[in-house]
């Protein structure tokens, strides 16, 4: 296990007071919360500094915390010494982020304080006559582009809390394999019912709620149910005329180009973007691609279009 | 296909939302989801509370305001504009990225 270097997560100095330690808190919040940033690891970054708060915002946590000593780095193996935390009372229950998300610490925080979540025992005992339903709980899926039109099959791993016969909390890595099918968007929800949290006595387990989220393509763009791309062809293509192959995720398909394209001219393949009932279209946008001038033939035949082509590009320039 | 497979429902353009199938969605009470409403963040479908019915994307925004309150202490104007500015910054991020397909992919 690795040491978690809290000061560092929050940017401030280990003698910072408790208001510049909510300060920095509320900065960074605002900066990576994933709802709103646009930072690529914005959620992983949310987590790591929900964890540093929740302990160093506690000044009983940040008081055990510190007496670990300060000479430990970041990253460094880490095992707590025995009876680290004699003389601390943890009033447990306190956790900011434990909302409706299978929220997970970091083995480092659950070795440490993990134990004193406190407020969760008896959870488990099913009291007579207490029933509540389980809590649905939210996770986002990535799937590719050519899912959404063919429909899939994804194995989907989600760290779930659990508490153990003796009141300890562990994250335990759970499975499921989870049918995608076709005709799906970007943002959508698929409810996978009673996959969410158990309920306690005789209440049912919540749901699970999968938002699909489409790994970024290298030449496809989505919105909604249509799907664009930037088709490469030869002047010739363009200026004559041509059939060209187009490759789409329904396969490869044929399209004719008609003569006196310019560049940048759209085209629409209609229905060929993600099947539904009103399935979405396919969007090709033209972009003339010059061949290198980069052999004595290629030389030549550009010269040639230059002494015998009429052509000024900036006629509607006046030069 | 194999029995482990599980068959999730989509919820789809059609698809709607009870009032207590949201509420459970963000782990809030009804009383909170009617705030949302009152304060124009989410409009649902019926005259009544026990005929309302919600969009699916009323559960983004519901929750987005959930997230916001919980992390950052935003109050719910507070939280309807910023749902408003992601609105508009997504919508600006999409024409960019006709514009300049190469540089944001």
């Amino acid at each position: 296990m690795e040491f978690e270097d809290y000061y560092e997560v929050m940017g401030v100095k280990r003698d910072a007071t408790q208001d510049e330690i909510k300060r920095a808190y509320r900065k960074l919040a605002r900066k990576y919360h994933p709802d709103v940033s646009k930072e690529a690891d914005a959620e992983e970054k949310f987590k790591r500094l929900g964890e540093a708060y929740e302990v160093l915002k506690d000044p009983e946590k940040r008081a055990a915390y510190d007496q670990l000593g300060k000479n430990w780095k970041a990253g460094q193996d880490f095992n707590p010494p025995p009876d680290w935390d004699a003389g601390f009372e943890f009033s447990g229950g306190g956790f900011t982020g434990a909302g409706g998300d299978a929220q997970a610490y970091s083995d480092f925080f659950e070795s440490l304080f993990g134990q004193r979540a406190g407020g969760f025992s008896g959870a488990q005992g099913g009291q007579r006559g207490f029933h509540m339903r389980g809590e649905d709980h939210h996770a986002k899926v990535l799937i590719d582009l050519e899912d959404a039109y063919h429909g899939a099959t994804r194995n989907i791993t989600l760290q779930v809390p659990e508490v153990d016969a003796s009141g300890h909390v562990h994250t335990k890595k759970r499975t499921l394999k989870v049918r995608i099918p076709k005709g799906v968007k970007q943002g959508q929800q698929i409810r996978l019912a009673g996959q969410g949290a158990p309920g306690m006595g005789q209440g049912g387990s919540g749901d699970l709620y999968l938002e699909i989220e489409f790994k970024p393509h290298p030449f496809y763009r989505v919105e909604g149910r249509d799907v664009y791309m930037e088709l490469p062809v030869a002047p010739w293509e363009a200026a004559l005329g041509a059939k060209v192959k187009v490759p789409t995720p329904a396969g490869v398909l044929d399209l004719k180009i008609p003569a006196g394209s310019t560049n940048g001219r759209k085209m629409r393949l209609k229905g060929k973007g993600i099947p539904a009932k009103q399935a979405g279209d396919f969007y090709v946008q033209l972009k003339i691609v010059l061949p290198p001038a980069d052999s004595e033939k290629a030389k030549a035949f550009y010269e040639k279009m230059k002494q015998e082509l009429p052509f000024n590009p900036r006629a509607a320039l006046g030069v | 296909m194999n029995d482990d497979t599980l068959n999730g429902l989509l919820l789809d353009e059609e698809y709607t939302l009870t009032l207590g199938e949201l509420s459970r969605a963000c782990a809030m009470h009804a009383e909170w989801v009617m705030e949302l409403v009152e304060e124009g963040i989410i409009e649902p479908r019926g005259a009544e509370i026990g005929q309302w019915r919600f969009a699916v994307p009323a559960l983004y925004r519901a929750r987005t305001v959930m997230h916001l309150q919980r992390d950052l202490g935003v109050n719910l104007s507070g939280a309807a504009l910023v749902l408003d500015l992601l609105d508009e910054l997504q919508e600006l991020r999409q024409q960019l990225r006709c514009l300049d397909p190469e540089r944001l992919g």
